[in-house]
């Protein structure tokens, strides 16, 4: 069974519409990369699948539970799928190990001793285990981003989505947030990020999905898609037609 | 005509001035504190507390920021007694700058609630808390970091405006230099000693909101 099932997925803002009936089934390990233009529907279709957005029509299943619109239905969705945006959206007044800490002890009830040693922790697996006491304004672009990764997964989700993670960064920054995504990606972590960055989708990801026009347009593995892309708007995107 | 000032005059008043700042004291800090408090929970429901409560909320905003100071006093202190509510002159003060602060407080605090990035949320919501766990553990602290300036200077002004107070017999500064010149007759020296009391108590109010922040915002800028 697919750990994250997406069916017949439309959504509306007014008479725009956005996703025009996505579906997808994405099984657990496994990696995915989505590409497409700017205003596809890429953002939009992973913050439905964390909530962030209700759907008009069709359906969001993430490891069995549906994705209802009540607040209690869509927290129980969250803990499943984490989410890290291209903004990093760490909290200013806190610390990178107080940003770690936090969901766990206010959502889950952990002892601050506990949370504290899991944060350590999260941050020693994405390489800033020193940086637990510093606050997101003196660390860089690249650093913030590892936090939030660092964040995500101290709650423990079975999937995370990633939008652009890597897009706000600077050039010489993007690698190393790569790298800790690409371990996860090793370590078996369900993903499923929006990125521009191809060589990277083409080396770590299972599938692609190319986006076009709110719908699923291509889909396969990255070898297909970018070595033998069937329709025009993909090579058109991939710039080779 | 020639007017010599006397402050010798006031020596023997020294006790009633000095009852009269801690009086201005007490009642800067009960009703600063409690109106802090009550401002906090009027702009989280205003932004994002229960829809029934906000017209509520915003009825008692709006009367007591169109409203006289002296008239809301007059109005819990003589008022509230016909329907049973009776007051002694300093609960009634304070009840008064706690009801008129929470207003302009909800007020400011509200305008740093709702710069807060949509990002922030969104990331709360990501990692599956409540709106109110949110609201407390993410937006609040930068929020009254925003606007921490423009609070402090509305409970100094506040605490300038208890000075109506005096006017219900609550014996703060200027009670008791209203009470002094009235016996000495010495209103310019009464007066000028009140002045200087109410600018010393400012500056160290200020001081104590600035020691405040640096205490409860660790950072100095909030980013983004
Ligand atoms: N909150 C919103 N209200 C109205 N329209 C929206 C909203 N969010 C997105 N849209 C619209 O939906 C469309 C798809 O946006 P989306 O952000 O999903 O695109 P995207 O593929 O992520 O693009 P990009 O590569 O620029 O990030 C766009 O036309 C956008 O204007
Ligand atoms: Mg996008």
């Amino acid at each position: 069974m697919s750990l994250i099932a997406i069916t017949e997925v439309r959504k509306r803002f007014g008479d725009n519409e956005v996703l025009k009936g996505i579906n997808l089934d994405v099984a657990a390990g496994e990696v995915i990369a989505i590409i497409g233009k700017s205003g596809s529907g890429k953002s939009t279709l992973l913050r439905c699948i964390n909530g962030l957005e209700t759907i008009d029509e069709g359906t969001i299943l993430v490891a069995g539970a549906q994705l209802a619109p009540d607040e209690l239905h869509l927290r129980a969705l969250r803990l499943k799928v984490g989410m890290i945006f291209q903004s990093f959206n760490l909290f200013p007044h806190l610390t990178a190990g107080r940003n770690v800490m936090l969901s766990p002890m206010v959502v889950k009830k952990v002892p601050a001793k506990e949370a504290q040693a899991e944060a350590q922790a999260r941050l020693e697996q994405v390489g800033l285990g020193h940086k637990f006491d510093a606050y997101p304004d003196e660390l860089s672009g690249g650093q913030q981003q590892r936090v939030a990764i660092a964040r995500a997964l101290a709650m423990k989700p079975l999937a995370l989505l990633c939008d652009e993670i890597t897009s706000a960064l600077d050039p010489e920054l993007v690698n190393e947030v790569l790298q800790v995504v690409g371990k996860l990606a090793a370590e078996g972590m369900t993903l499923l990020m929006v990125t521009h960055e191809m060589r990277f989708a083409r080396e770590v990801c299972d599938r692609v999905v190319f986006m076009h026009q709110g719908r699923v347009h291509e889909i396969g593995p990255p070898e297909e898609v970018f070595g033998a892309p069937k329709t025009l708007e993909l090579q058109q995107f991939l710039g080779i037609a | 005509m020639a007017y010599s000032l006397d402050f010798g005059a006031l020596a023997e008043y020294a006790p009633i001035f000095a009852k009269g700042v801690a009086v201005t004291s007490e009642l800067t800090l009960v009703g600063g504190v409690l109106g802090v408090g009550l401002g906090i929970l009027c702009a989280w429901v205003r932004t994002d507390g229960p829809k029934a409560l906000r017209p509520i909320v915003s009825l008692y905003v709006e009367v007591i920021r169109n409203t006289p100071f002296l008239i809301q006093l007059f109005f819990i202190f003589f008022g509230l007694p016909s329907i049973g509510v009776s007051l002694t002159e300093m609960q009634a003060a304070i009840l008064a700058m706690v009801v008129n602060l929470g207003a302009y407080a909800a007020e400011i605090i509200r305008a740093g609630i709702e710069a807060t990035p949509r990002g922030q949320f969104e990331a709360g919501a990501s990692l599956a808390m409540t709106r109110l766990q949110i609201f407390r553990n993410v937006v609040l602290v930068p929020a009254l970091q925003r606007i921490w300036p423009a609070l402090s200077s509305q409970i100094i002004i506040v605490m300038f405006g208890s000075a109506v107070c005096s006017q219900i017999a609550v014996e703060d500064i200027t009670f008791a230099a209203n009470f002094i010149q009235s016996r000495n007759f010495r209103a310019f020296e009464a007066y000028i000693v009140a002045t200087v009391l109410y600018l010393i108590l400012a500056l160290i109010l200020r001081q104590i909101m600035r020691s405040l922040g640096t205490i409860i915002f660790p950072r100095r800028r909030v980013v983004r």
